[in-house]
């Protein structure tokens, strides 16, 4: 049975710098980066390859020696040109020179008619798997669980989020086997689950084997932890697997195909770019051939992902694994006279508290990364409450987190929370609290002790 | 405001760590704040655009709508003085002689104030939070005009090292800081702050005769003891003067009592502006004079004195009640901190108020005790709303 769900708790952030539905033509970007920090999950990440290695799209590149049958593979055939590494030797990114014409590593034609375990460590060894998310904790999912159901969510509702209907177009076949291919590794369903405010596009309304639902109302409504939230929650002791609509495409191709492709199209977004829009890539892409030149002005921030839930990172820094977007806004380093208290219809605020007039202004909001405050003890209660439309008491779980209460961790329900959950929360925030980062530690906590 | 920015500059590395104010700096940066909005940036991970609105902005919007009760309650100050030694006033006498009066006050509870809470951030090194520009309103607007300076500074320094600072500062407290320092007062030096004699600033004067000084809650209590109809004792009390305690007077505050508790009108602005702008919660304030207003009814039914059988809605405009719920009851803090505790915890403040003030001859304002005992019931009916929500959560996971 298909469900239907309307939410009415959240907030969309409408910002200038959408971008709109067409492709762009931008030089190619020239290196690639895997970056074993875009998984949370991976504990002791081994580097399979040295730098001067020549290397395939689907090479193994990287794998975790706490779950090592899962590999991280090449995105793009090339030269490995740098393994760099920080303080205490830490893996930071893996750098690969592409070639001009990608050539793939090919495996075979996956047969779905095999068993569960063996279709599991098939697809662990293709590249393809890291796109399979586990809940609870939001990591790399262990190919020899089982998983209680899979939930993809079919749209983005975050900030100038790419269209997955355009990105994905033509992808048709391969979503329906990347969605047959799920349908086996789980002893439940398959749920897509769609946009309820339009009409479903092509790629999504007529795929078969999986349970299509509805959702709609203001972000985080295509956050697929809302969603299971309240399709099938999770309790302590189960497992639930999810997946973006671009890793149900990757896994068809790897089942139709036979090989790891990591080419994906992603949305140049926010105000500072010049020119915004679409462009073909491949996954891990160095933005700098998108985004040099085609500035609005000299003092931005690049994000890897969305304003909400997106990694900052350099002028030559690298796409993160999971991100289809790159956002570029102005830095917000400038001290403001009396800004607290001036009036503004301009600045964009989920309140309305005196002289934050957002709410009058209908059109898209300018934003930067100033803080507009500092940090603050939690003193307004009821906010989080109103963006958070779970059946969760925020403000109590994340003060159980800070106290380290197991106890209260788990029966305030942290096993149906990754960031991406509570990243509202940490935006309308008045007391400025870093919400992403400390759901983020309570979940170690809870794995690891 | 180049230049004033060059001035924190020049003085800033003296705060700096090495610095000779080193110590200070929470005092620097707590002054710099408020000339400029700070230029923090977000981090690298995480959201990476955060709220215009911060804290300062949510502090500031509960002190303007706290500033109709004020001016009311200073011009207010001045009507009681001039009616009560038989004087003839213009507006501009009365206002004049009520700022006099309320200025003082109001200057020592935020200089002594922030004196201390200055103290405590220096000693642990805390930033300097906005809770006090909030507290400080109040525990002016709470006290009696004719309060001495010394005693509002002592009450001051208690409420804010006992009700705060021990608890960790502000966002840890368990009481309503302002709400601390009266009951302080209560307990301390009653003579000061009841009776019938400290209502209404005389000064070197004497009252005409025929004048008392007394509350409409006293008022009322005494009808109930003499057995006189509670609205005709009420709408008698000092007629004679043009400042009976009609419902209409009481609703418009042309009454005694605290400086800024007196006005229900003024205090129904307030709760439009704290909740137009979603700063306090509308479940309390509506909790709060929907329990009063019911359990005034409960009384009117069970009625065994003239004081229970008073219509239920003259407790609205009575007192403090409607000031200390609209004011007083929705600091987030001290208040429940979820939604449906915030129900229960306004709608018990209001029932409280009025079992207090009708049955308890030594309390005859029921306000103060009644938030001040919801405060520390505020987690206990947290505790319960949390539990539910866990069940929920666990029974979930055995279906």
């Amino acid at each position: 049975m298909s469900k239907i769900v309307k939410l009415k708790k959240g907030f969309d952030l409408k910002l200038v710098g959408k971008a709109p539905l067409e492709m762009s033509n931008f030089a190619p970007a020239t290196t690639f980066a895997i970056k074993p920090t875009d998984f949370p999950g991976i504990q002791r990440p081994k580097v399979l390859v040295n730098e001067g290695d020549t290397v395939k799209a689907g090479t193994p590149i990287l794998i975790d020696k706490a779950l090592d049958q899962v590999i991280y593979a090449a995105p793009v055939s090339g030269e490995i040109v740098e393994i760099k590494r920080g303080e205490k030797r830490k893996l930071l990114e893996i750098k690969i020179l592409a070639d001009q014409t990608i050539t793939h590593e090919n495996f075979g034609k996956i047969d779905l008619n095999q068993d569960r375990e063996a279709l599991a460590a098939k697809l662990a060894s293709s590249g393809v798997w890291p796109n399979i998310i586990q809940r609870p904790f939001g990591i790399v999912a262990n190919p020899s669980d089982t998983p209680k159901a899979i939930f993809i969510s079919a749209f983005d509702t975050h900030p100038l989020a790419p269209d997955f209907g355009f990105t994905l177009q033509g992808e048709e076949k391969y979503f329906q086997a990347g969605v047959d291919a799920l349908a086996k590794l789980t002893k439940g369903k398959v749920h897509l689950n769609v946009d309820g405010s339009k009409s479903a596009p092509a790629i999504f309304s007529g795929v078969k084997n999986a349970q299509i639902n509805q959702f709609s109302g203001p972000h985080p409504a295509g956050n697929v932890g809302t969603q299971i939230h309240h399709l099938d929650p999770i309790n302590k002791g189960e497992i639930a697997w999810t997946v973006s609509p671009y890793g149900v495409v990757q896994i068809g191709k790897a089942v139709l195909e036979g090989i790891y492709d990591a080419s994906k199209v992603i949305a140049l977004t926010g105000s500072e770019l010049t020119k915004t829009g679409y462009v073909k890539t491949y996954s891990g892409a160095n933005v700098s051939s998108f985004v040099k030149g085609n500035l609005n002005s000299g003092h931005v921030r690049v994000i890897s992902g969305n304003v909400l839930t997106g990694e900052k990172v350099n002028l030559d820094g690298f796409l993160g694994f999971y991100h289809n977007q790159i956002t570029v806004i102005p830095e917000g380093d400038y001290e403001e006279f009396l800004g607290w208290i001036k009036p503004s219809t301009s600045k964009l605020s989920f309140h309305k508290a005196i002289g934050m007039l957002s709410f009058l202004n209908k059109g898209e909001f300018k934003v930067d990364t100033n803080t507009h405050g500092e940090e603050r003890p939690f003193v307004v209660t009821g906010v989080f409450e109103k963006v958070m439309p779970m059946d969760i008491l925020p403000t109590y779980l994340f003060k159980a987190i800070v106290a380290e209460d197991f106890d209260e961790m788990e029966e305030l329900g942290l096993y149906e929370l990754v960031e991406e959950d509570v990243a509202l929360c940490e935006f309308v925030d008045p007391s400025k609290n870093d919400l992403q980062e400390l759901v983020r530690h309570g979940i170690e906590l809870l794995m690891y002790s | 405001m180049k230049a004033l920015q060059n001035l924190f500059d020049s003085i800033k590395p003296n705060f700096e760590k090495g610095g000779k104010w080193e110590k200070f700096h929470t005092l620097y940066e707590g002054h710099r704040t408020i000339a400029f909005a700070p230029d923090l940036i977000t981090k690298a991970k995480g959201t990476q655009i955060k709220d215009a609105t911060d804290l300062k902005r949510v502090m500031i919007t509960v002190v303007i709508a706290m500033i109709p009760a004020l001016l009311f309650g200073i011009l207010n100050i001045g009507h009681q003085h001039f009616i009560a030694s038989g004087e003839e006033a213009t507006f501009l006498d009365k206002a004049i002689f009520g700022a006099l009066s309320v200025l003082p006050i109001l200057i020592v509870s935020y200089a002594v104030g922030l004196l201390t809470e200055f103290t405590f951030c220096v000693i642990r090194n805390h930033p300097i939070s906005e809770g006090y520009l909030v507290s400080g309103m109040l525990i002016a607007l709470v006290m009696p005009p004719y309060i001495p300076l010394w005693q509002v500074a002592l009450a001051t320094i208690f409420a804010v090292v006992i009700g705060k600072e021990v608890f960790g500062g502000t966002g840890m407290n368990i009481l309503n800081v302002a709400m601390t320092a009266r009951a302080f007062l209560y307990f301390a030096y009653p003579a000061q702050i009841s009776g019938d004699q400290v209502w209404t600033y005389l000064g070197e004067k004497t009252a005409v005769d025929g004048f008392s000084g007394a509350t409409a809650l006293a008022v009322a209590y005494n009808a109930g003891v003499e057995g006189t109809p509670a609205v005709e004792a009420l709408s008698s009390h000092n007629a004679s003067f043009g400042a009976d305690f009609s419902f209409l007077n009481m609703f418009m505050g042309w009454i005694p009592g605290s400086i800024g508790e007196t006005s229900t009108l003024m205090a129904l602005v307030g709760a439009v502006i704290l909740v137009a702008t979603g700063v306090a919660s509308w479940k309390i304030i509506v909790g709060g004079f929907g329990g009063a207003y019911a359990m005034g009814l409960v009384m009117n039914a069970l009625a065994v004195n003239e004081y229970m059988a008073m219509p239920a809605q003259y407790h609205l405009v009575m007192g403090g009640l409607a000031f200390g719920v609209v004011f007083m009851a929705t600091d987030p803090v001290s208040a429940a901190q979820t939604e449906t505790g915030k129900w229960i915890y306004g709608i018990l403040i209001g029932v409280l108020t009025v079992i207090i003030r009708v049955t308890n001859p030594a309390y005859p304002e029921g306000i103060m005790l009644a938030v001040l005992f919801m405060n520390v019931m505020a987690p206990l009916v947290d505790y319960y709303v949390v539990k539910a929500n866990k069940t929920r959560r666990i029974q979930r996971a055995t279906v």
